[in-house]
């Protein structure tokens, strides 16, 4: 049985309404979203659910979904909602709670660790380089995931699209600063 | 000599609390002209009103100020006590001081000035009143009713039952609206036509009735009790006083592929057509657009007489001497006397065409429930059997998706259209009677069934007929080969489900039919931002609206299902029966009056004027020569808005119980 | 005709293929693509994943440097960067402070404006009728069903463009060069985009669906217009029949390669033998002496 205090409701609700702009009570629970959501079948919480939980208060459980990090953002379900409830921002504001308390779920790590890596490669090139990328990736996966799509890169290399040593831009500098003034700011 | 009474009201806590109506009352006793001046806890109530009748009789008062609420809320009050008391009712006035004082004010000190001024003005104003007495206009006995549908009939049959004349007009060319398509009636499953048609009879044979089908209203003019109405007969081509309703006409027709309005799409009719075999009446019309000889005379840019391809259906009627078909008949205005109208214009479906997530009305198995109810009808384009549209197969999996276009802030349509979630049982049950093995899903997000039987008749679905009731809302419909997947969820188990559906029946909003927006302003009677009609007070003036004389029946006002629009209908016609019962009306004397020595017949207040009151008067000699023509404000149609008053450059129009001198002498008061 | 150019990293790498057409087709329609100078990432999916800021300013400092360089139209090819350039544009607009705070971080202005383009609103603006007339090989005969992807269309209130269940842009594109689109049902069905890394599953299952319902009403191939998109499509497309058995084979051209196809290019200029699943044979000997 689950405890649900008017309290909860109503501090989780001004939470997210002030981190997105977003008001949970708008949600009618139709379940549209879900009904569209691509990789419904492969979240832990339905989106609908997720938004449910939201209107009571329960923070740790969506803050520790599974569901957050499957999310594709394809932003079908915030389009075909008939209230024009932007769930897809929902989900973007709780990934970001959700990475800046440390939260992530284990089991869908690896999306927060492919957003890190790229940001990390992002911000020592100013471009992202898909080699960095991958490496970084793997590097914060070990040793899960480390032969994942080795076999493609002879394929890559020769079609021209593996560059093995990343070109940095001159505005290098400006988006490493641009990355870490904002990450500072989010992740005190 | 004046003698002003004065009487400030506590109302309760009301006023009382904020301003101090003993003090008020001693200083307004001491006002000019104040022969009197008392304050009392409830002036409205029995003993408050004696009070102001006795205080009239005792002390010969000329003029009463009531300091109180507002006037809209006693005016009648007070001035009826006054009436009672052989006072002329407009030398009482109100001053108000509650809304205008006590409700928005917090300072005793200051309210208690304030109020005390509002009565010191009311006191100078009332001594420039004069006696009015009210105006009379007379009651043309016949009631118009615009549209023919189960609403609009009950109407016209209470009207016509109650001893007065009715006119009927109804746009298609058959009476009998979206019911005449319908196959069972919710929660009863009563055939619909059966039920519908015997009306419909009556309303052909009925003596006061007045039937105007294939019409539609052009032009209102007039007032409560007095409207003059334009109506156009559309020309059908077809003389009805010939005419027995033989139907040869349409056998012979050569355009058999005309999409029928009636069959909503699913089926066929000829150019020369009767909608319904029930049809009343049952004559039929030849619609231009698809008619092989006016398609022609359009084409070559002649007129129709000048043509001479087929002719088909005249030459098969069997009329002599003179044919019951006229290609040479236009439209006809024809003008009515009225006294009172009821707008019964009914509703449309909110168009599948609109939704993308269902396919743009592209797919014909995705249907909507019009077209449900013509598929089920025994008297519809499959004769009753259920059939998909595309290749006449009977379904195995029907899938009726709710809510389409409701409760849907995306679509613009907020509300709830009330009916969906009961006629979706309805067809959800009619399918399975009909087609035992098949399998029949409702998609729902709440089920609103409240009316008598209706909550059971739900049960009745899902545990009789075994239709099966999914929580959540439909995201996509797509074919995949001959069948169309639904991907909808169920929230109450937390899934995404997906069904291979055969036949996709969807519950689409109920909407104004089009174009009433045009027809609420020729009445000047207003909508909704949905274009819903307005009734006059959401809760206690549901039939009525805010144009004096116009009365509002069924679904134009908002959806509802069949017996509230019957109730609402008999609502309509009841007060309509109040308003024909008088031989005159009686008219608040408050309107403009032109001083005929000073106007110079610069009609600029006739401009001005947006209820057309202002009429031209010409001054002749003893000779009849013209001496000058004047303007003159016809007291049965002025509304006292004052606008023509303000705009006169000759200051000679003035307001009955609103004087120039009235009202300067209140600004002066203060 | 000149227009500002916004490649997105995956141009220079994994789809190379794309930034190669697009070079070879502007070439042909005679525009000059005029590069964003020093152009950084856009951010993508990582940034708006873990911060709301930063997913503004990585594109607003595009759109500044843009605007320096006095480029009042910018073309940018890759629909994720397309989307979050527009993006950032629109949430500027509506919130003066966040412009404010965003011209701060980024260190230049956002004073002026500049309008961003998909490579469907760059042939619009081009002129489609303009487009067709320079054809010299039209595709006839070639079946393709336009796949958008999520976001050239959505969300539809913030990109503006074309509709967001049934879009017919390119479809329009794609006849004007001579080929026939095909009615499918799988247009705006999400690739799964970005999860292409950490959840190759779900990727499978995704573009598996997509291939049947595009190969169920008859494709010759995918046309799309997102270097994701075609990543997913074409170089997953061996681990989909791996993982489910299936032997699909069908190819996935970018617009643009079809553009410079049927402007003149020969398949290898356009960029079509860097597939993974093998595409040039199906459109080699199109409107050439009326054979397909």
């Amino acid at each position: 049985m689950r405890e649900i205090t008017g309290r909860a409701c109503r501090d989780l609700a001004r939470e997210i309404h002030e981190h997105s702009g977003l008001q949970v009570e708008e949600c009618y629970q139709c379940g549209k979203c879900t009904a569209g959501c691509p990789v419904a079948d492969e979240m832990d919480i339905p989106p609908n659910v997720v938004v449910r939980l939201c209107q009571l208060g329960q923070r740790d459980r969506v803050l520790g979904s599974k569901t957050i990090w499957v999310c594709a953002a394809c932003q079908t379900c915030m389009t075909r909602c008939p209230q024009e409830f932007d769930i897809a921002k929902l989900m973007d504001a709780l990934r970001q709670i959700s990475h800046r308390e440390g939260r992530v779920n284990p089991e869908a790590a690896g999306m927060a660790h492919f957003y890190e890596a790229f940001l990390d490669v992002t911000r020592r090139f100013g471009r992202l380089s898909e080699v960095g990328l991958t490496a970084l990736y793997k590097m914060k996966r070990f040793p899960n995931e480390v032969m994942n799509d080795v076999f493609l890169a002879p394929g890559l290399m020769s079609r021209g699209k593996l560059h093995l040593v990343p070109k940095g831009i001159k505005g290098a500098s400006s988006v490493r600063k641009i990355i870490d003034r904002c990450m500072k700011e989010s992740h005190r | 000599m004046e003698r002003i009474g004065v009487f400030i009201c506590h109302c309760g806590e009301n006023i009382g609390r904020t301003v101090d109506c003993a003090k008020v009352a001693e200083t307004a006793g001491k006002f000019r002209n104040v022969v009197h001046a008392v304050d009392y806890k409830y002036m409205c109530s029995d003993p408050g009103q004696a009070m102001v009748r006795d205080a009239i009789k005792e002390k010969g008062l000329t003029g009463v100020v009531v300091a109180a609420c507002s006037p809209r809320m006693h005016e009648p009050t007070f001035r009826r006590a006054a009436a009672d008391a052989g006072l002329n009712p407009f030398l009482c006035e109100m001053a108000n001081v509650r809304e205008h004082c006590s409700w928005v004010h917090e300072d005793v000190d200051a309210a208690t000035a304030k109020a005390t001024d509002l009565i010191r003005v009311m006191v100078e104003k009332v001594k420039q009143n004069e006696p009015l007495y009210p105006i009379r206009v007379p009651v043309t006995k016949r009631a118009l009713v615009i549209g023919g549908g189960i609403a609009g009939i009950q109407a016209a049959l209470d009207i016509a039952d109650g001893g007065h004349e009715v006119v009927l007009v109804e746009k298609s060319p058959s009476i009998g609206g979206h019911m005449a398509q319908l196959s069972e009636t919710f929660p009863t499953l009563d055939c619909s036509q059966c039920i519908l048609t015997p009306r419909m009879v009556e309303v052909a044979q009925h003596p006061n009735i007045t039937l105007h089908v294939y019409s539609e209203v052009e032009e209102v003019n007039g007032f409560i009790g007095n409207f003059e109405v334009k109506i156009r007969h559309k020309a059908s081509s077809v003389n009805n006083a010939l005419c027995t309703g033989c139907g040869a006409c349409t056998q012979v027709c050569p355009a058999k592929k005309v999409p029928s309005e009636f069959d909503v799409g699913l089926g066929d009719r000829t150019a020369i057509y009767v909608p319904f075999p029930q049809a009343v009446p049952n004559k039929p019309v030849i619609d231009r657009d698809h008619c092989v000889r006016f398609k022609a005379a359009a084409r070559k840019g002649l007129p129709v007489t000048e043509v001479t391809t087929c002719g088909k259906c005249q030459e098969a009627c069997p009329i002599e001497p003179v044919k019951a078909i006229d290609f040479s008949m236009e439209d006809e205005i024809i003008t009515e006397e009225v006294g009172a109208i009821v707008v019964a214009t009914g509703y449309e479906l909110y168009e599948k065409e609109a939704v993308g997530e269902y396919g743009y009305g592209k797919y014909p198995d995705i249907i909507d429930g019009l077209q449900f109810e013509r598929l089920a009808s025994a008297s519809g384009p499959t004769g009753g059997v259920i059939r998909r549209p595309s290749d006449g197969e009977i379904p195995e999996t029907v899938v009726f998706v709710q809510c389409v276009g409701s409760r849907d802030r995306a679509k613009g349509l907020t509300y709830c259209s009330k009916i969906c979630c009961m006629y979706t049982a309805k067809h959800a049950m009619l399918y399975k009677h009909k087609v035992h093995d098949g399998n029949a899903w409702v998609f729902y997000m709440d089920i609103r069934s409240g009316g008598k039987g209706y909550d059971e008749f739900v049960r009745r679905a899902v545990e009789e007929d075994e239709v099966k009731y999914v929580r959540g809302r439909v995201s996509r419909i797509y074919p995949e080969g001959k069948k169309l997947v639904v991907l909808g969820a169920d929230t109450l188990s937390g899934e995404k489900i997906r069904i291979d559906a055969d036949l996709v029946v969807l519950a689409t909003a109920i909407s104004a039919s089009k174009g009433v927006e045009t027809l609420a302003q020729k009445l000047g009677v207003s909508y909704d931002q949905y274009n819903f009609l307005s009734e006059a007070h959401p809760k206690l003036r549901p039939v009525e609206t805010a144009s004096a004389g116009v009365f509002l029946a069924g679904a134009c006002q908002a959806a509802r299902d069949i017996p509230d629009a019957v109730a609402q209908a008999s609502g309509a016609a009841s007060k309509v029966q109040v308003l024909l019962s008088s031989e005159e009306l009686e008219r608040e004397p408050v309107v403009a009056r032109v001083d005929e020595n000073t106007c110079v017949g610069c009609f600029c207040c006739e401009s001005v004027c947006a209820y057309g009151a202002v009429e031209r008067k010409e001054i002749r000699d003893r000779s009849g020569n013209l001496v000058k023509t004047l303007a003159y404000v016809n007291p049965g149609v002025c509304q006292g808005c004052g606008t023509c008053v303000a705009t006169c450059r000759s200051n000679s129009i003035d307001l009955a119980g609103y004087t120039d001198k009235q009202v300067f002498n209140e600004i002066r008061a203060l | 005709m000149k227009v500002g150019y916004y490649p997105g990293c995956s141009l220079e790498g994994s789809a190379s293929d794309f930034g190669l057409s697009i070079a070879k087709a502007a070439e042909l329609m005679g525009v000059d693509l005029v590069e964003i100078s020093d152009w950084s990432c856009c951010g993508a999916s990582a940034a708006h994943s873990l911060d709301h800021l930063l997913s503004i300013a990585l594109p607003a400092r595009n759109l500044a440097l843009a605007l320096a360089q006095g480029l009042d139209q910018v073309v940018a090819p890759c629909a994720a960067c397309s989307n979050r350039l527009i993006t950032a544009q629109v949430e500027i607009k509506a919130d003066p402070d966040l412009g404010a705070r965003v011209e701060d971080i980024v260190g230049m202005s956002l004073d002026g404006d500049v309008r961003v383009l998909n490579m469907l609103d760059f042939v619009d603006v081009y002129g489609v009728d303009t487009l067709k007339e320079k054809v010299t090989r039209p595709l006839e005969g070639f079946k393709g069903a336009c796949y958008y992807g999520c976001l050239l269309v959505r969300p539809p209130k913030v990109v503006q463009f074309d509709d967001p269940e049934d879009p017919k842009s390119m479809e329009r594109v794609l006849t004007a060069l001579g080929a026939t689109p095909v009615d499918w049902h799988f247009k705006v069905e999400c690739c799964g985009a970005g999860l292409t890394m950490a959840q190759p599953k779900i990727v499978a299952r995704l573009v598996r669906d997509i291939l049947r319902n595009a190969e169920e009403n008859g494709a010759d191939g995918i046309v799309v217009s997102c270097p994701l998109c075609h990543q997913n499509l074409d170089m997953r497309q061996l681990a989909v029949n791996a993982e489910y058995g299936e032997t699909h084979r069908l190819p996935i051209y970018y617009l643009s390669e079809l553009m410079a196809l049927a402007l003149g290019a020969s398949p290898k200029d356009a960029g079509i033998d860097r597939h993974f699943i093998e595409a040039t044979e199906r459109v080699a000997s199109l409107g050439q002496s009326g054979k397909k």
